[in-house]
């Protein structure tokens, strides 16, 4: 008997309306697994920020989910121009999203942080020039 | 009279066993198994999607008929707001309201007279510190019964006063036995007529109250024939109608929201515009939004499957309608400002009804062989099968609800390969 199940998603870079589609799915899917609204919110709100994130400053990337009976694990990798300080980058209210997306209500520099506050762990290893990758987990 | 949970229904003589409706149900709630269609009672919202849908009118809502209501004593109608709309050169409500007396009815109730209060309510209720915000109105049954089911985190945001047309019906019960002492609550019908098969559905199995004081449903589009015969007949009508600007605007969309006299509101119609609503909710992107209204019908409860007018055009006549009336012509006093009678009384709770197992690690297994299998199939969303898309299918086998060998495009490479 399979212990986890995996889901992949590739996030589009070049279709900003199509960003937070993978956190609409990966809703549905916990929910048929019987996870509580609580813990689906928690994991449809880091996810879908990733993906928002993933969209903004890196022309999209990849979201795997791995879901377990006491945890989900999301990873999300991409390979767009990385975080050259992650501290920084970690503080409510900094941003690098450009004009055009800030008048779209986003850019408000809460996508990290929000990431953190509704994850139990997160993780972010990033290299400039090569990419982010955030590992983020959920317990039940 | 009905009796089951459901007012949309299929006759099945009529249902060629196209995909039409399977691929547009908001809930995936609907199947072709045997060459026709069937509705999956625990995941119908009644929204009427597939009632708009079907080419061949194989889907139908049902509803009461007047004259099933005879041995009552007392007769009470509810006109929804909509209704007003269905007339064409009407510039007084009166003449409706009268003419609904001409019908055989012993009282009207406006529920438009009943959405001013409750609208009154609200705005009290929006006041208080501490609300999951922002708060979704319940007014339309087909959308508390998606949040149930598709949205469990939103359920605690639901407005929990009961919706205008639970008010009027109590009130109208309570207005009626004073009036008449002689009679019992027994005596007394109080019989809706509804736009839409939510709310009749709403009537046989209330969401939020324990039991409805509605005791029937009957259709916009059968009262309205009755109705307009009598119409002409009346030279002077009666002096009945007490509703305003807001008690009519709530027959379109937006109506309920913009009563509240705030700016951080939403509304939205449609169903599959409010779907994206709710989601866009569930991510926490609205930052300082207070009230958010959805219609499932497109424009609001005038774009509802039982009328007979264009929802446009009703709105339209609305709109001329509310020419020279005060702005509410109905009010509380603080006294009465939300007294426990106007909340909900039943929980309405998480109904998710898609659940794989109830046993986490059974539901993972299950979840785990529903991609395995989805990933042999063809993508493509065809709906041949009977399922509304390949993922569906995959969930379908896994819940022994359909056989591997139902996808049509996979029988035909088996058949070229052999």
């Amino acid at each position: 008997m399979n212990d986890k199940v995996v889901f992949h998603f590739d996030i589009d870079g070049d279709n900003f309306t199509s960003a937070g589609e993978a956190s609409v799915k990966i809703k549905k899917l916990l929910r048929e697994m019987g996870f509580s609204p609580d813990t689906i919110r928690r994991v449809s709100v880091a996810m879908y920020e990733g993906e928002i994130n993933m969209v903004i400053h890196a022309n999209g990337g990849a979201a795997d989910v791995e879901v377990y009976s006491d945890r989900i694990e999301i990873i999300l990798a991409d390979k767009g121009p990385g975080i050259a300080n992650i501290e920084l980058a970690m503080q409510e209210g900094y941003s690098t999203a450009p004009d055009n997306i800030r008048s779209l209500g986003f850019g408000a520099g809460m996508g990290l942080p929000n990431m953190k506050r509704y994850t139990d762990e997160m993780r972010i290893e990033s290299a400039v020039g090569e990419g982010t990758t955030i590992y983020m987990t959920v317990r039940t | 009279m009905l009796n089951n949970r459901h007012s949309v229904t299929l006759e099945l003589s009529k249902c060629k066993g196209c995909t039409n409706c399977i691929k547009r149900c908001p809930t995936e709630a609907i199947r072709v198994r045997d060459g026709h269609a069937i509705i999956k009672e625990e995941k119908c919202i009644d929204c009427g999607e597939c009632i708009r849908l079907c080419p061949y009118q194989a889907k139908k809502a049902t509803y009461d008929k007047l004259e099933d209501f005879d041995t009552y004593k007392y007769k009470i109608a509810l006109p929804a707001p909509a209704f007003y709309g269905q007339f064409n050169d009407l510039d007084d409500v009166d003449y409706i309201l009268t003419a609904l007396l001409e019908c055989g009815f012993d009282a009207v109730y406006e529920v438009s007279k009943a959405a001013e209060i409750i609208t009154e309510h609200t705005r009290r209720y929006m006041k208080k510190d501490g609300l999951p915000r922002p708060v979704i109105s319940s007014a339309c049954p087909a959308i508390v019964r998606l949040i149930s089911l598709r949205f469990p985190c939103l359920v605690d945001n639901l407005l929990p006063i009961m919706p205008p047309i639970e008010y009027a019906a109590r009130q109208a019960r309570r207005e009626a036995l004073a009036l008449h002492p002689e009679l019992t609550d027994d005596d007394i019908c109080v019989l809706f007529i509804s736009p839409c098969p939510a709310k009749i559905s709403y009537i046989k199995n209330p969401i939020g109250v324990e039991k409805s004081a509605v005791t029937g449903g009957l259709s916009v589009s059968d009262l309205y024939f009755k109705v307009r015969a009598k119409r002409k007949e009346i030279d002077i009508p009666k002096s009945l109608s007490s509703t305003g600007i807001i008690g009519l605007n709530w027959a379109g969309s937006g109506g309920e929201a913009t009563s509240l006299l705030s700016d951080h509101y939403l509304a939205a119609d449609g169903i599959e515009n409010c779907i994206k609503v709710l989601d866009e909710i569930e991510n926490g992107t609205f930052g300082d939004l207070e009230f958010v209204e959805l219609n499932a019908c497109i424009g609001g409860c005038v774009g509802g499957t039982l009328n007979v007018e264009n929802p446009f055009i009703a709105k339209a006549r609305l709109r001329s309608m509310r020419k020279y009336l005060p702005v509410s012509g109905n009010h509380i006093s603080d006294a009465e400002a939300l007294a426990d009678e106007i909340f909900y009384d039943a929980e309405i709770g998480n109904n998710a009804a898609d659940m794989l197992s109830e046993d986490r690690m059974t539901a993972i297994a299950k979840m785990a062989e529903i991609e395995c299998i989805y990933k042999d199939l063809p993508h493509l969303d065809c709906g041949s099968c009977g399922a509304p898309n390949c993922h569906a299918l995959a969930e379908d086998i896994v819940r022994s609800d359909a056989a591997m060998g139902d996808c049509l495009i996979q029988l035909r490479e088996r058949q070229k390969k052999n």
